[in-house]
Formats: C-alpha cells, sequence, structure tokens
C-alpha cells in the first residue's frame, strides 16, 4: 500500500503531454498552429486546479495542516521563550495543585469505602446530651441485635491494645475487638485462613485472632503457615485463624494488628452502663440511616424505661459509615478543593490573558494572513494547535507537580492522623486523576483558542494591516483585559481572606486557654504488666517508677493521669450530690485518676482549698476529689464547692471536695470547655497510665530517658505515645487541621495575588503603550507629568477598586460557607478584610506605578514623530 | 468533435461511470490519456464529454487501485505519453461491473418501456 508516491511534477508533464497530443490532434483535424494551441488548452479547462486536485488527492490534508500548524506554533513558542515558560509554569501551578487536591478528593470522598455496598453500612452509636456521637455498651448492644429490625446485620467493635512479644522485647500492639459478624457485615473476606464462625465471640470459646496484612509481615514474615500458631496477646494464647487483606482498612478504628473475637468480656461489657464499643450495622434493602435511626431512637426510649439506672437519657442514632469516616475532613477537603479552583481559574485567567496580549502584537500577521487568503477555520485551527502545545507542556510539568505533591503530602501527615485516613494511603495518579486532568487540559485549550479567535471576529482587516491603527479592536481588548484583570483580583481577595481567616483560627486555636503551663512537657504511657496483680503491687510500681523518673537529670516535678490533657473529654462518669434538692440527678463528668502532685506538676490554677497530699494517693484512704470551676458551677450553683460532698451514681461513697481549680482543657483543644473531676490516682486502679514530667530542658531530651527509666523499672513494662506536650497539642487533630488549611491555602493565595497583579500591571502597561500618541498630544498640549501619572493611575486604580470591591463581596460569601472551619473567629472578621483590601490595595498600586512612570516620562516630540 | 456547439446534447458522465468507462477503453490495447479521452467521446457518438481533469484524477485513482498500471512511452506522432493499460485485477473488476450495468440498464429499459406501453 504504501509504494512510492506519484509526483506532482511527473502529473504537470503528463498534462503537458495531452496538451500537446490534443494540440496534435486538433492540426490534423486542420486548426493552424496556435488556434489548436490555444483550443487544447480551453478544452482542458482549468490546468492549475487539476494539478491541486492531484496534489491533494488521498492526502490527509487536515494532518499535513496539523503538522504545518505545529511546527509553525513550536517555532512562535520559542521565538518567545518568556511568554512560552510564564504560560507554562502558571499553567501547572494551577494544574498541578487543582489536580493534587483533586487526589486527596478523590481518595477520600469520591471512592467507595471499600466494602461490599458500602452505602448499606452504617455506625450506630448511643447518645447523650454531652456527647452526640457517644461509644455503645455491650448489653445494650445484645438488646438492639435482638429487637432492632432495620439491619440484616448488626455488629460491634471496640479499641483494644495488646502487649506482645517481638524480636526488640515486648511492644504494645494495636488491635481491635469484634463481635462475631463484624467481617461479614463489612463484607470483606480473609486472604488467608478464616473468619470468626458465628458464635465464637460467646464466652469460653477458644481464643482466635485475625491479623492484619501488616503483622502477618511483620511478624511472620508472610509465611502462610502463620495460619493455626498460637501468639500471645498480653498474658493470653490466642489461634491465628486468618490475615486480612492487603487492602483492607477500617478507618475508625485505624491500624491495627490484631482483630479479635469479643468472646473475653472485660469488666465494661458485663456492666451496662459502661459504654465501650461502637456499633456497625448493614441496612437492609431499601432502608434509609435515618428510619434505622428512629427505630433505634425508638428501642433506646423502652430500654431507658427497662433499664432506668444505666440508659436513662441514653438515645441511639445511626449515622452512615462514610459520613462517619470522612464527615469531618469533607468540609477541609471541599474548601481546599475550592481554593485550588480558584487558584486554576486565576492561572487560566492569566495565561489567556498573555495570549491575548500576544495576539494583539501578531495582529498584523495574522491580517496578512487573511489577506492572503487563509480561511477564518484556517486560523481558527492554528489557535487551536497553540493553545493545544501550551496545554500539553504545561500539563505535563503540572502533572509532574501532581505525581510528586501525591507522594510527598501523604508522607507529611503524622501517623495518627494517617491512621485515621487509610483511604488516603493508597492514593496515587489513578484513572480519576488523569481524567480530571484531561478535563482542565481540553477546558484550557477551548479557553487559550477561543480567546485570540475572539478578537480574530472583531478584527478588521483594512485597519490591521495598517501598522499603526488603534480601533476598536484595541479597545475591546482593553475591555476585555480589565475584566480579567477585576476577575483575578477579585479571587485572589476570596482567597486571601480564606487563608488570613484560617491563620487567624490557628493562632486563636493554639493561643486557646489550656488551663496549664504545656511548656516542658513530656509524657510516656505505660502499660502495668499483667505479673503486677493487687493494687498494692501496682502501688509500688508507680512509686519506683515516680522516684526513677524524678531521679532523671532535668526533672523537676513528676505526675501520673490516666489520660493527659488537650486529649479528649472520654472517661466519663456519672456522679450525684447526695446532699441536694435533687440527689438522684446524674452528672456525666470526665474523670481524671491523677497522682499527687500532678495538678501542681501542670501549672493549674489553684482557685480555692487545696490539692490532694501523698497521703490522700491510697486507696484506704478516705476519698478525697479535686473539681474544675465549671463542675463546681454546674454542681453548687451558687455556692462554695469545696467541703462538699459528691458520690459515684450507684455507690454509697461520698467523696470530699477538697479542692477547686481553673478549667483544664483535657479534649480537643476546639472543643467547649467541660467540667473534670480529679482524683487521687490510687484510689482507683488501672492496667495503663501517663507518665508526666516537667523538665529544666528541651521536653525532647527527656523522652528516651522516660522510656529507659520505664525498662529499668520492669523489663515487662510496654511504652508508647512518648510525646512532648508541644508535639502533642501541634499534632492534635485540630491544629494540624487548621495548620495544613491556613498554610495550602496561603501559599494558593500568594500565588494568587502575584498572578493578578501582574495581570494588572500587562493590563496598564498595555493601554499606556497604546496611548503613547496620545500622552504626547496631552503633553505638547500642556499636560504636567502629575497629571499624566494621574491619568494611569485612575485607570489602575478604578480596575483595583471594581476587583477589590467584588472580592469582598465573594469573600463574605465564600468565608460564610467554610465557617464550620473557623473557630474563635467571625466569617466577616473585619481587621482581617481590612487587611487584604489594604495589602492588595498597595501592591496594585506598586504594579501600576511602574507603567505610569513609563507614560509620564514620554517625550512628547519622539511620540508625536512616530505617527 | 467536442464542441461548444453541440454542448447541450451531452450528458455529465453518472459517478463512478468514468472508472468503467476508461478500463473498457483500455481492454483492446494500452493508451494515454488524450487517446482515452478522445475513444470516450468517439464511442459514445459524442454524446460524454469527458472533462481532461477529472479524467486524469480518474486515472491516478485506478492505477492507485491498481486495476491499471502506467508507464511513460512515444506515441505515434513521437511525442512523450503516459500509457495506461489494464491490469489482471482491473479485468475482473470490469467484467463484474459491466454485468451489474448490463442488468441494470436492462430493468430500467424494462420498468420505463413497459410504463409506456
Amino acid at each position: 500500500m504504501f509504494k512510492r508516491r506519484r509526483k506532482t511534477d511527473d502529473f504537470a508533464e503528463e498534462i503537458k503531454a495531452h496538451l500537446e497530443l490534443e494540440a496534435d490532434t486538433l492540426r490534423d483535424e486542420g486548426l493552424d498552429e496556435e488556434e489548436a494551441r490555444r483550443k487544447a488548452h480551453v478544452e482542458f479547462g482549468n490546468v492549475t486546479a487539476a494539478q491541486e486536485r492531484f496534489y491533494l488527492r488521498g492526502r490527509a490534508v487536515w494532518f499535513e495542516n496539523m503538522m504545518r500548524d505545529l511546527r509553525f506554533a513550536i517555532r512562535q513558542l520559542m521565538k518567545n521563550p518568556s511568554f512560552t515558560v510564564t504560560a507554562m509554569l502558571v499553567l501547572a501551578l494551577g494544574m498541578g495543585a487543582g489536580t493534587a487536591i483533586f487526589g486527596f478528593v478523590d481518595a477520600a470522598l469520591i471512592r467507595p469505602l471499600p466494602y461490599e455496598a458500602p452505602s448499606q453500612l452504617v455506625s450506630v452509636y448511643e447518645t447523650v446530651a454531652s456527647c452526640p456521637l457517644c461509644n455503645v455498651s455491650y448489653q445494650n448492644f445484645r438488646d438492639w441485635q435482638r429487637m432492632a429490625h432495620s439491619f440484616r446485620s448488626l455488629d460491634v467493635w471496640g479499641y483494644a491494645r495488646y502487649t506482645v512479644q517481638s524480636a526488640d522485647g515486648l511492644e504494645s500492639a494495636d488491635g481491635a475487638r469484634v463481635s462475631d459478624g463484624f467481617f461479614r457485615t463489612l463484607g470483606v473476606g480473609p486472604m488467608l485462613g478464616r473468619d470468626f464462625y458465628a458464635g465464637e465471640d460467646k464466652p469460653g470459646a477458644p481464643r482466635t485472632a485475625l491479623l492484619s496484612y501488616t503483622a502477618w509481615q511483620k511478624r511472620f514474615g508472610a509465611d502462610s503457615s502463620a495460619i493455626g500458631k498460637t501468639i500471645q496477646l498480653d498474658d493470653v494464647s490466642y489461634t491465628v485463624i486468618g490475615v486480612l487483606p492487603k487492602s483492607f482498612h477500617f478507618a475508625p478504628r485505624g491500624e491495627a494488628e490484631f482483630w479479635t473475637a469479643l468472646n473475653d468480656p472485660s469488666g465494661c461489657d458485663k456492666r451496662r452502663g459502661c459504654h465501650g464499643l461502637f456499633g456497625l450495622g448493614r441496612l437492609k434493602d431499601g432502608v434509609t440511616a435515618s428510619a434505622a435511626s428512629a427505630e433505634m431512637e425508638a428501642i433506646a426510649e423502652q430500654l431507658g424505661k427497662q433499664f432506668p439506672d444505666s440508659n436513662r437519657g441514653y438515645g441511639a442514632v445511626t449515622v452512615s459509615l462514610s459520613d462517619s469516616v470522612v464527615g469531618e475532613i469533607r468540609p477541609v477537603l471541599l474548601a481546599l478543593f475550592s481554593a485550588a479552583g480558584l487558584l486554576l481559574l486565576i492561572a487560566c485567567v492569566n495565561v489567556t490573558g498573555l495570549l491575548l496580549l500576544r495576539s494583539e502584537g501578531r495582529r498584523h500577521e495574522i491580517a496578512v494572513r487573511e489577506a492572503l487568503g487563509a480561511s477564518s477555520t484556517r486560523l481558527m485551527q492554528q489557535f487551536v494547535t497553540e493553545g493545544l502545545l501550551l496545554v500539553l507542556a504545561g500539563s505535563m510539568l503540572g502533572l509532574g507537580f501532581t505525581y510528586v505533591a501525591l507522594r510527598l503530602l501523604p508522607k507529611m501527615i503524622p501517623a495518627q492522623q494517617m491512621s485515621a485516613m487509610p483511604f488516603l494511603l493508597d492514593m496515587k495518579m489513578n484513572a480519576h486523576v488523569w481524567a480530571f486532568a484531561g478535563g482542565i487540559a481540553v477546558f484550557a485549550v477551548v479557553l487559550f483558542a477561543l480567546a485570540p479567535a475572539m478578537r480574530l471576529k472583531r478584527s478588521n482587516v483594512r485597519e490591521d494591516l495598517q501598522e499603526n491603527a488603534r480601533g476598536a479592536t484595541g479597545r475591546a481588548w482593553k475591555r476585555l483585559g480589565a475584566r480579567m484583570v477585576i476577575v483575578e483580583l477579585a479571587t485572589s481577595v476570596v482567597l486571601l481572606a480564606g487563608a488570613g481567616l484560617l491563620g487567624k483560627s490557628l493562632y486563636q486555636l493554639l493561643h486557646v486557654e489550656t488551663g496549664f503551663r504545656a511548656d516542658h512537657l513530656s509524657s510516656v504511657v505505660v502499660e502495668v504488666p499483667k505479673s503486677y496483680k493487687t493494687d498494692a503491687q501496682v502501688m509500688v510500681l508507680e512509686q519506683q517508677l515516680m522516684s526513677h523518673a524524678q531521679s532523671l537529670p532535668g526533672a523537676e516535678s513528676v505526675g501520673f493521669t490516666v489520660s493527659k490533657p488537650i486529649h479528649s473529654w472520654d472517661l466519663g462518669t456519672n456522679i450525684v450530690v447526695p446532699e441536694s434538692a435533687e440527689p438522684d440527678k446524674r452528672h456525666d463528668v470526665p474523670e481524671r485518676d491523677v497522682s499527687a502532685g500532678y495538678l501542681s506538676m501542670l501549672g493549674a490554677k489553684l482557685l480555692r482549698g487545696r490539692y490532694f497530699t501523698e497521703i490522700e494517693n491510697d486507696a484506704a484512704k478516705p476519698r478525697v476529689v479535686v473539681v474544675t470551676q465549671t463542675l463546681a458551677k454546674e454542681l453548687f450553683p451558687g455556692g462554695d464547692a469545696v467541703g462538699k460532698r459528691i458520690a459515684y451514681s450507684g455507690s454509697g461513697d461520698r467523696m470530699l471536695i477538697v479542692g477547686v481549680v481553673d478549667d483544664i482543657k483535657e479534649g480537643q483543644l476546639d472543643t467547649p470547655m467541660r467540667g473534670v473531676m480529679y482524683v487521687p490516682f490510687n484510689q482507683n486502679s488501672w492496667g495503663s497510665f501517663e507518665l508526666v514530667v516537667r523538665s529544666a530542658q528541651a521536653p525532647g531530651a527527656m523522652l528516651p530517658m522516660l522510656v529507659n527509666a520505664a525498662h529499668e523499672v520492669d523489663k515487662g513494662i510496654a511504652t508508647s505515645d512518648a510525646a512532648t506536650m508541644d508535639e502533642v497539642i501541634r499534632d492534635s487533630p485540630a491544629p494540624y487541621l487548621h495548620r495544613t488549611l491556613a498554610w495550602l491555602v496561603g501559599g494558593f493565595a500568594v500565588l494568587a495575588l502575584i498572578l493578578s497583579v501582574v495581570g494588572l500591571y500587562g493590563v496598564v502597561a498595555y493601554s499606556v503603550a497604546q496611548r503613547v500618541k496620545e500622552i504626547g498630544v496631552r503633553m505638547a498640549l500642556g499636560a504636567g507629568r502629575t497629571s499624566i501619572y494621574a491619568l494611569v493611575m485612575r485607570q489602575a486604580g478604578w480596575l483595583t477598586a471594581v476587583g477589590l470591591a467584588c472580592g469582598l463581596v465573594c469573600s463574605v460569601g465564600a468565608s460564610m460557607l467554610m465557617r464550620s472551619l473557623l473557630f474563635g473567629v467571625k466569617f466577616w472578621d473585619v481587621t482581617i478584610l481590612a487587611g487584604v483590601v489594604a495589602a492588595l490595595g498597595v501592591v496594585s498600586v506598586a504594579a501600576s506605578f511602574l507603567p505610569a512612570r513609563r507614560a509620564a516620562s514620554v517625550n512628547p516630540m519622539e511620540a508625536l514623530r512616530t505617527e | 468533435m467536442p464542441t461548444q456547439k453541440n454542448s447541450d446534447d451531452r450528458i455529465a458522465l453518472l459517478q463512478g461511470t468514468l472508472d468503467l468507462l476508461i478500463l473498457k477503453t483500455l481492454v483492446l490495447s494500452p493508451c494515454h490519456g488524450q487517446g482515452i479521452a478522445r475513444s470516450i467521446q468517439r464511442q459514445s457518438e459524442e454524446v460524454f464529454f469527458v472533462d481532461h481533469g477529472s479524467l486524469y484524477l480518474a486515472l491516478q485513482r485506478l492505477e492507485d487501485k491498481q486495476w491499471i498500471s502506467a508507464e511513460w512511452g512515444v506515441s505515434e506522432n513521437n511525442r512523450k505519453a503516459r500509457f495506461y493499460s489494464l491490469t489482471e485485477k482491473g479485468r475482473e473488476h470490469l467484467v463484474q461491473k459491466t454485468n451489474e450495468w448490463q442488468r441494470l440498464t436492462r430493468a430500467m429499459g424494462l420498468v420505463l418501456s413497459g410504463e409506456e406501453a
């Protein structure tokens, strides 16, 4: 098929031969020489047309044109490298940012959870006034299973932590306890071995465990003979029955190595009033989460009547699993995505502006081509090719940015946060991301090809052919350019205001009154080995740990707590005030069991009374308690709490309030303050606690020493979560999210600012260049430099003012949409908005000053001579 | 002789018929373009007028399809000319197309004359 193509010359030769032959024939028929020649030509018709048709025959003309356009476009782009590089970089930045954020959005919000029919899955919570989505009691769960009809299956899971023997000694590993049908409800099967049998979660059933893929690799070297082996979790033997697939993750729990059946009811599971689990259900076909919620609410009410002591006031609620997994991150990602979208918009507008400016410079060239017969379709094709080339180059660079961002960004997320967002782990350049990038690219090509084409439609060949013509096209371009600058400035205002609000939120968050001094504190979680059976043994261990930690170099004071501040308001307990008008009224109060010196070590402010003493740090002594101010006001409104007594609900033991401290933020920084009670550590006993040290030196240096000290006391002690309080505050979810958001949106905003100011500069500079002659005339007629400055600055000022005004209106709207992300800041925060306007105003004035100065330095004689 | 005066009596060639006429012309002996044009006009009793530009494009098309082959040679009056000859493939095509045409014209004739009767 690909034989050598016949040359056009050969064809011309043939036609020439034809004409001669025809002339010969005509001559034979009696015509004279000249007439024969003429007639042969006439008979043949248009020779050039035939040759052209021969040339076009069988050729992919469009392809040839495209190649020619492409070559021309490349030449054009190479000829003007500063334009090309700028446009490519701007486009790549916008595209990279947009696509990278889209990668996150896709991983978190678009891709379904990796379970069977994930839309049917729901989380089930118990709910009380102080805790809207709270843990579930095991006893209630069993009743729900029996009574609820909305679910095809209903299961529970709970946190677990196991001490495991590893090559490096004892360590603490994350685990989860689940009811027998948990994995069947999710629709996830083990990749090796088997799932739990139905009934395997009954007390007395043999103890079995499923391994996560990571645990299987780490602890069994990915050996399939792991199935059936025995593993020691704490001091109990479990048989490994299966390995979960590599892709399996369960975001609510985060990463967990060991999944065991609930068959070992802990103390908490036996009590209906103790809430330690979370519900997971699969709805029946056609049942909605809200219908299930309504049924659960009714069941909870019924149980409340049946078990008033434990269940009164407790409701139940179901929430779709995807909401409970990504509900919190959704507004964050949407805000980021919007910010990236705005940046992309500015980038596109900016490049369009550059292209327009360039097409203005090429007016003459285009007019010549049009005059020589290029059809508007052919000119259009040329523009499309140039746009395509630019977008192609920009996209490739942009996708490079995306690739790097998608690999680097997840690594920058602290492990603790990542554990709650496992869906981000397998984030990569998947089909969705490619499609999104493709969509942007197509949009950009259309925009970039359309802009010069629109100009083309308005242009006038005759006028454009005159070199220095200033006609309607110049004005039209100026109008378009001005509109684009207004869009850019307005978008920058929105982004800057958003970044400012988020930054201020972060500041407010980090300056929330915590009620203690967070500096120079370090802490480590210590697991009490199971060999310590009695309270007395545990107390001895604690004393040893205390004195060891106290003797560490740099240690100033040492304390224990069950849970450190800025963590959660969990560990609630119900208390009553027996000697009051309502002795049965229960108050849900977070309880912190702490050592005697703990509160003073934290730097809490003692408002009234006293702290515990060492002597009271003993289960045998009369029970005492320190409450925070909020709790004191709640329990004894108007009166003095010190000297009053409170008691655990359902227990006769009274506890004497010996002191009132100022409120301490036990929960996350962004949560409202709650009342807390502090009781002496040794009046209860716990399986694990936190050892907290205040040191003179940098707290980071204390951490390894603390871990060492614990191991010196007993090699069987497993430690975890060693961290300084500064780190805890820095990496806790609320500041982390705010900081990430503030930085990213801030980065986008700065880029937007630069782009829009460059855009403004371009428009003003162009208009000055166009008006050189006019300015010359004005100066020749006596206008001073000041009035020329004013002329240019007025135009720039007007653009800026309109842009800023539009931006202000839009940013109030945009900030209102993201007010759920703000902390301690109103969405119309005046200082932020004023700051943004002032900053943009100053930068804009600076950007328009340069062209204004050029205008003012025009030499009228020269300007007029260029005519 | 194709002249302007009898142009009204001439019939524009139907799409695709030119190919067939060219092939038919080449059955007896190879011929150059001008000769083919003359031959078609003569044989159709001057009814068909061949547009020379179209003829050469048609020749090229047939050559591309390998129904005819071409070679530069010398004409009877000693002029350089490009001579076309029918290939085996072209001959098969001609036979097939001729049959189709004959069936078509017979059917057309039957219908048209039948209606008049």
